[in-house]
């Protein structure tokens, strides 16, 4: 088995990059955690009882089937992929760990819980395997000075709060020929969800459309509803303003939010871009809760009781 | 023979110490003494709610007026810790309500505080006088609205950047005629509309008010009005500062400003018409902090104005200011001592402004007072933080954020390491750090050799090695928070310390490497310490034990090391050595 050398982690990430591209390209298309490819799993089964300054999982360059080898976690002795993958993927988490991801276009690791920018990046976490790798590699190989133009997706940095980020996201627009080059890359949000134990948080900037917002949140919260959200939704190519309803129909659920005024408004009824200026949450409603909001939805829910 | 001083000598003796460490050390001299102190101490601070138990603290502390608490560790703030983590004020305030009914200060810092919690607190203290929340979240204005109405004694009600449900602007109502008490209303993290004729009559008969923080949906025509009702502010935010350029507007507040002879802080300033900036120089002279961090203008105008403040003290500004506008800075205020300058766009890819560290520079050499920074800017050198450490020896703040986060030294391309090598070794006194830009285990060395009085450090896409670690906890005696998010820091340096990690308040370590095996292993090892995983992938024993956890979140507590209240993406190690989670 290849020692990694003390402190050179930096070479050690090539060998999985192959494996994480095909892993996130996996999750992407299906747009739920994929299952593990039997790589990935050997990966795991590392055997690895004595602590080392490599990074877990950097001796990629030869991977142990052994399960004979590996280490037993807790009992629960790794006796074939699929109860690795189902071990893994299990849990009511499930259908959050691909919204965990922020963009990792940085390769640098992205945490936290709220951040939301699920443009393509679905999947469980296994690039934090690599953290700072690829990103320190980037600079010491490059030596550029210049940042990423998508830095703007690394999950708490500049390390700015909530309420001067959402300030300056709503400066307002006369301000331009002062800052020359004015605005924002986020606007964080908070969703709610009638009935969940917890709320999100998603950036209203990442989005350009109602239908990226509305299946983003679906995504996000599929695991609370008893999956009615539309199966059909991927089907559907364009999407108005006015079927934003229809996307949430088959659930019983209602997307509301709060505007600058205070006020529960509907979403879809004004253009993307005057919804992203007022907005300052969102909350998904039980359809019965809406009445008052639509008239159509009155009527389902009507109908449904 | 033993003669001792009555016990009412000592009380009054003891009344006299202020600070919590003289305070604990008194303690600690014999039992008698242990005794009497904890009968008159009443304040308390609990840097960490679930360092300690709430029974724990009122079964030693029977008559406390005054408690201090804070909850989610600071990176809660920039969204690395997950929205139900914790932290939650109610199960302190039900026990301390029913066992301090005389309780007069609340303040908390990042925790969970509902409506509930808030209706408590106004119900059974009866002699409420002092509720501070400074970025807590959890509760609407349904809550204000009850401390409003049932507080009779309040003093000052602050809301400092907390996240508050907007439900209606009508809470304010709820103050009783008869509530004359007011000294201090911050209601600036507020989004909606208050009712203006409602805060003018609170305003005019509260003769105490020495601090009014307006929200920003207060518009500049009324703000005349607001501040000739309390011509005794100290402290004043402003709400939007733009209204159309009109004559009588400006003479009015000009003249509501003049007669305000005691202000020394000013705040708010949202967005700025800067015509209207002139209606405040006749207060200038006495200004000792302004806060214009939301002000985007451009730099002539804040140099305007910031020229007439020669007594400043304290400066919050955006980096409209540019360097030019510090150098004005550097020449002006001779008595600054804390100067931040924030982005003014951050998630920019190019910078907007002129702004580089050659403004930190000339503040630094230009202001002899000067002990803390926050600077946000796009480059950075070795030889300016050199010069800066040179200049300003008695830094006890420096908090350097560049927006790259491992950029380099932009003349050499050098890592930053001797840049920061020199401000630890020059400063001295330097108490807190945050560090960024490309640097390697070998900061991290001058750090531990040098950083002594080192309080808190924040280190973010730095280092090589676990080395850069050790040098850290191994070095830095007076270390209490050390956080960390993005590092090749791993098992070895946080075993081989793991004694050290009990002198601190706490660690944070997020997307570093750090595996889950070394994380159960310091439990195991520790058992004052509460090792928290913090990973929204799944029970941590799905994976191999070498895995990293996304993050680790370490604390003294002499508390359970279960905290009743753990979600579900937490866990931490269970009594018997398995793993447990709620």
């Amino acid at each position: 088995m290849s020692i990694p050398q003390e402190h050179d982690y930096i070479g050690l990430s090539e060998p999985l990059q192959s494996e994480k591209l095909s892993y996130k390209m996996a999750a992407a298309a299906e747009g739920v955690t994929p299952s593990l490819n039997a790589e990935k799993v050997g990966v795991f089964n590392l055997k690895e009882t004595e602590l080392r300054l490599g990074l877990p999982g950097s001796e990629a360059p030869e991977r142990k089937g052994g399960i004979g080898i590996g280490v037993s976690l807790f009992g629960k002795e790794l006796k074939d992929e699929s109860m690795c993958v189902k071990n893994f993927v299990s849990g009511a988490k499930r259908g959050f760990s691909d919204a965990i991801n922020g963009a990792g276009k940085w390769g640098l690791s992205i945490h936290g819980g709220s951040a939301a920018d699920l443009g393509g990046n679905g999947g469980p976490n296994l690039k934090e395997e690599i953290p700072a790798v690829k990103a320190v590699e980037e600079r010491k190989n490059e030596a550029s000075i210049t940042a990423p133009a998508s830095k703007a997706q690394v999950v708490g940095w500049p390390p700015i709060r909530s309420f001067r980020k959402n300030t300056l996201a709503t400066n307002t627009p006369k301000k331009d020929d002062v800052a020359g080059k004015s605005g924002s890359g986020c606007l964080y949000v908070k969703v709610s969800m009638d009935g969940a134990p917890y709320l999100r948080k998603i950036n209203l900037k990442t989005y350009c459309s109602y239908a990226e917002i509305s299946s983003a949140l679906e995504n996000m919260f599929s695991c609370f509803t008893i999956g009615q959200c539309g199966q059909g939704l991927a089907a559907k190519e364009h999407l108005s303003e006015s079927h934003l309803m229809d996307l949430l129909h088959g659930s019983e659920y209602v997307l509301t939010y709060e505007d600058k005024d205070g006020d529960w408004m509907l979403v879809g009824d004004v253009p993307w871009e005057m919804f992203t200026d007022s907005c300052r949450r969102l909350r998904i409603m039980k359809g019965s809760d809406a009445i008052g909001l639509a008239p159509r939805t009155m009527q389902k829910s009507k109908s449904q009781n | 023979m033993a003669y001792s001083f009555p016990e009412e000598v000592l009380e009054h003796v003891f009344s006299f110490l202020s600070s919590d460490r003289d305070r604990n050390a008194v303690s600690l001299v014999c039992k008698s003494w242990y005794d009497i102190e904890r009968w008159c101490r009443r304040r308390i601070f609990v840097g960490n709610c679930y360092a300690v138990s709430p029974e724990m603290v009122i079964r030693r502390f029977p008559e406390l007026r005054a408690v201090e608490m804070k909850g989610k560790p600071h990176f809660a703030d920039f969204n690395l810790v997950p929205e139900g983590w914790g932290a939650y004020a109610y199960p302190w305030i039900a026990a301390m309500a029913e066992a301090y009914p005389f309780l007069e200060e609340i303040k908390l810092k990042r925790m969970v505080v509902t409506d509930d919690t808030l209706e408590l607190i106004s119900k059974s203290c009866k002699n409420f006088k002092l509720l501070v929340l400074t970025s807590c979240e959890g509760f609407t204005t349904d809550g204000l609205a009850s401390i409003a109405a049932n507080c009779r004694h309040l003093r000052e009600l602050d809301l400092r950047e907390s996240e508050v449900e907007e439900l209606s602007g009508h809470w304010l109502s709820h103050f009783p005629d008869s509530c004359t008490s007011l000294v201090s209303l911050n209601i600036s993290c507020l989004g909606s509309e208050v009712s203006f004729s409602i805060l003018e009559r609170l305003v005019a008969r509260s003769p105490n008010l020495r601090t009014l923080r307006l929200n920003r949906a207060v518009p500049l025509e009324r703000l005349a009005n607001l501040i000739r009702r309390a011509p005794q502010l100290v402290e004043l935010g402003t709400g939007a500062y733009s209204a159309e350029i009109r004559s009588d507007t400006f003479s009015n507040l000009a003249d509501a400003f003049s007669a305000c002879k005691q202000l020394k802080a000013l705040s708010g300033f949202w967005d700025v018409v800067p015509s209207y900036l002139p209606a405040m120089y006749s207060v200038c002279s006495g200004i000792t902090s302004l806060n214009l961090s939301y002000a985007a203008i451009p730099s002539t105008d804040l140099v305007k104005l910031i020229s007439q403040c020669q007594n400043l003290q304290r400066l919050w500004v955006m980096d409209y200011i540019e360097d030019s506008g510090l150098d004005v800075l550097a020449a002006s205020c001779k008595d600054l001592q804390e100067l931040r300058v924030f982005p003014s766009d951050p998630f920019g890819a190019e910078p907007n402004v002129s702004l580089t560290e050659q403004g930190l520079v000339s503040v630094s050499e230009g202001c002899p007072k000067l002990e803390s920074v926050l600077y946000f800017c796009r480059q950075m050198s070795n030889a300016a933080l050199i010069a800066i450490a040179k200049n300003r020896p008695n830094f006890i703040r420096f908090r350097l954020c560049i927006i790259d986060p491992q950029a380099p030294d932009y003349l050499t391309l050098e890592p930053l390491d001797a840049g920061f090598g020199a401000i630890v070794e020059k400063c001295k006194e330097l108490r807190r750090l945050s560090m960024t830009g490309l640097l390697t285990d070998r900061v991290f060395k001058y750090i531990g050799s040098h950083a002594k009085k080192l309080e808190m450090l924040s280190i973010a896409f730095a280092g090589d090695s676990d080395l850069g670690l050790h040098h850290v906890l191994s070095g830095c005696d007076s270390l209490r928070k050390l956080e960390i998010r993005d590092c090749p820091f791993g098992d070895k340096a946080l075993l081989a310390n793991a004694a050290k990690l009990e002198t601190m308040r706490s660690l944070w370590m997020s997307s570093c490497s750090v595996s889950f095996g070394a994380c159960k292993l310091l439990a195991q090892k520790m058992p004052r310490l509460n090792v928290e995983v913090i990973d929204e992938r799944g029970p941590p024993d799905s994976r191999p034990e070498s895995c990293s956890v996304e993050r680790v979140y370490v604390y003294r507590t002499v508390a359970s090391r279960q905290r009743l209240d753990m979600p579900d993406f937490v866990w931490t190690l269970d009594e018997d050595s398995s793993l447990r989670y709620s």
